[in-house]
């Protein structure tokens, strides 16, 4: 068995399994098997699972619909978030 | 190409795709539904994924009551695992008020045969620990709502509606729609037109510009909502909890997220799904306060999807008048994955055996064109 999402513990089986079902794009495979939905959000995975996709369905891996980028860039703590909206607006009214 | 179909049903989320199974499962010959994106790539995709019982006006109550019995047992008929989980709901009241308006809620709900109750704070707490104590007044408990996976619910009716004959074309986009005597002109952006004599009408937050096709009027107004998931965790609490006077919801995903969001009062009405810093501040405030102790959580990944509203916050359902056969089930006002298993069924039979539905007459469009005496649904986050 080959591991392909390393977060989430996503086989490669499993990522032909949903194309399979009909799958033509990274983000399908990332809603149904959770390949890049860790904490990594995808940066390692998502190469492969478009070399997969591209494999399968004998397409080009530039017409592969590219995946969508959500925030945060990295996992951040709400105490994090909290704190630095603290540090701004203590910097908002200094200002004033 | 130019093809014909018994029904066509614009819209590939839950809601379009439940109605195709159902139609297909009722006897229905040549279905066909058309998707811009991908599957649940609209509002179902990106929805919070629980199911309720617990509403504030009869129709929505008795239509959630009979989602969830068809929920208990839809993963055997469809053969597929959808993460389908009866955690429960808690809502919690904050004020005097709230506490008020639940008590009316909850004896209509145990009127019409829901097993909810109310509970006080402590009792609460051990329902879901981790609780601000001292922000809860009561709580309302139903242990047979819960949550289950949106992307797997939408997969798992298509794969069986396409086992029936179903046909899902995806990434197509309808530009246009013509109605010639008993037939409907279905054109797609691709430059291919599909004819049926039965429209259906699940475009979710677009809605209101594929009636606009046949010059009918669909009051459904998109708003963003945004909504975000934190790192997996040990599992903390099995329902969803809401809070509708702090204004958030919040669930543990079966694979240990969780996922939380939030209304937000000062949005306008549009179908932009961007990301914004305001709520992760605004999101992070909130969860904080009634959840003091999980400050460490930390988020992986935030994004949004649109509530279609309507005026009273009701999904519009069934056939309209200027237009025969042109049958509407949209405006679910961010509850179309909750209501899509007993809608999509109800509309079918409605269709397919002439069956006459009370529900779905209460809630015909027509209701939205005199807002004189609106019942709105005040359960909503």
């Amino acid at each position: 068995m080959k591991i392909i999402c390393r977060c989430q513990d996503v086989s490669e089986d499993e990522i032909i399994a949903a194309i399979r079902q009909g799958a033509t794009t990274i983000d399908e495979i990332r809603r149904l098997v959770r390949a890049g939905m860790g904490s990594c959000q995808g940066r390692t995975c998502r190469r492969l699972v478009a070399q997969i996709i591209s494999r399968e369905l004998k397409t080009p891996p530039a017409e592969i619909y590219p995946p969508t980028f959500r925030p945060p860039n990295r996992p951040v703590s709400f105490e994090l978030i909290m704190a630095e909206r603290e540090r701004q607006e203590t910097e908002d009214g200094d200002k004033k | 190409m130019n093809t014909a179909f018994d029904a066509v049903i614009i819209g590939g989320g839950i809601l379009g795709i439940a109605t195709a199974y159902e139609l297909a499962r009722a006897g229905m010959k040549k279905v066909c539904v058309l998707e811009r994106h991908y599957l649940a790539s609209g509002s179902t995709g990106r929805c919070g994924g629980g199911f309720r019982q617990q509403w504030s006006t009869e129709a929505n109550t008795l239509l959630a009551m009979d989602s969830v019995k068809r929920l208990e047992g839809l993963e055997e008929e469809l053969g597929y695992h959808t993460e389908f989980f009866q955690g429960g709901y808690l809502i919690l009241a904050h004020t005097p008020e709230e506490e008020q308006q639940f008590a009316k809620n909850v004896e209509m709900q145990r009127r019409l045969g829901l097993d909810v109750n109310i509970v006080d704070a402590d009792e609460a707490l051990k329902i879901v620990p981790f609780l601000n104590k001292e922000m809860i007044r009561k709580a309302t408990w139903c242990p047979k709502d819960g949550h289950i996976n949106p992307f797997l619910l939408t997969q798992g009716y298509a794969n069986a509606a396409r086992r029936l004959g179903v046909q899902i074309h995806l990434w197509t986009n309808v530009v246009g729609i013509m109605k010639k005597s008993d037939t409907f002109f279905v054109m797609t952006e691709a430059g291919n037109t599909y004819q049926t004599p039965l429209l259906f009408n699940c475009a979710g937050g677009f809605s209101r510009s594929i009636g606009a096709m046949l010059n009918v009027e669909i009051p459904v107004d998109p708003y963003r909502h945004e909504i975000l998931v934190t790192e997996p965790v040990e599992r903390l609490w099995n329902p969803m909890v809401i809070s509708f006077s702090v204004g958030l919801y919040a669930r543990q995903e079966m694979s240990g997220g969780v996922v939380m969001g939030m209304g937000d009062p000062n949005e306008p009405v549009g179908t932009f799904v961007g990301s914004s810093m305001h709520f992760m501040y605004e999101m992070a405030q909130r969860f904080t306060r009634l959840f003091p102790k999980l400050d460490k959580l930390r988020i992986v990944r935030q994004w949004a999807g649109l509530y279609e509203m309507t005026a009273d916050a009701q999904p519009i359902l069934g056939p309209v008048d200027e237009v025969d056969n042109f049958i509407q089930a949209s405006g679910f006002s961010g509850h179309g994955l909750m209501l899509a298993p007993a809608v999509s069924q109800i509309l079918a039979d409605m269709v397919i055996n002439k069956k006459k539905s009370e529900v779905v007459d209460s809630l015909n469009v027509k209701r939205l064109y005199n807002l004189k005496n609106v019942n709105k649904e005040k359960s909503v986050v």
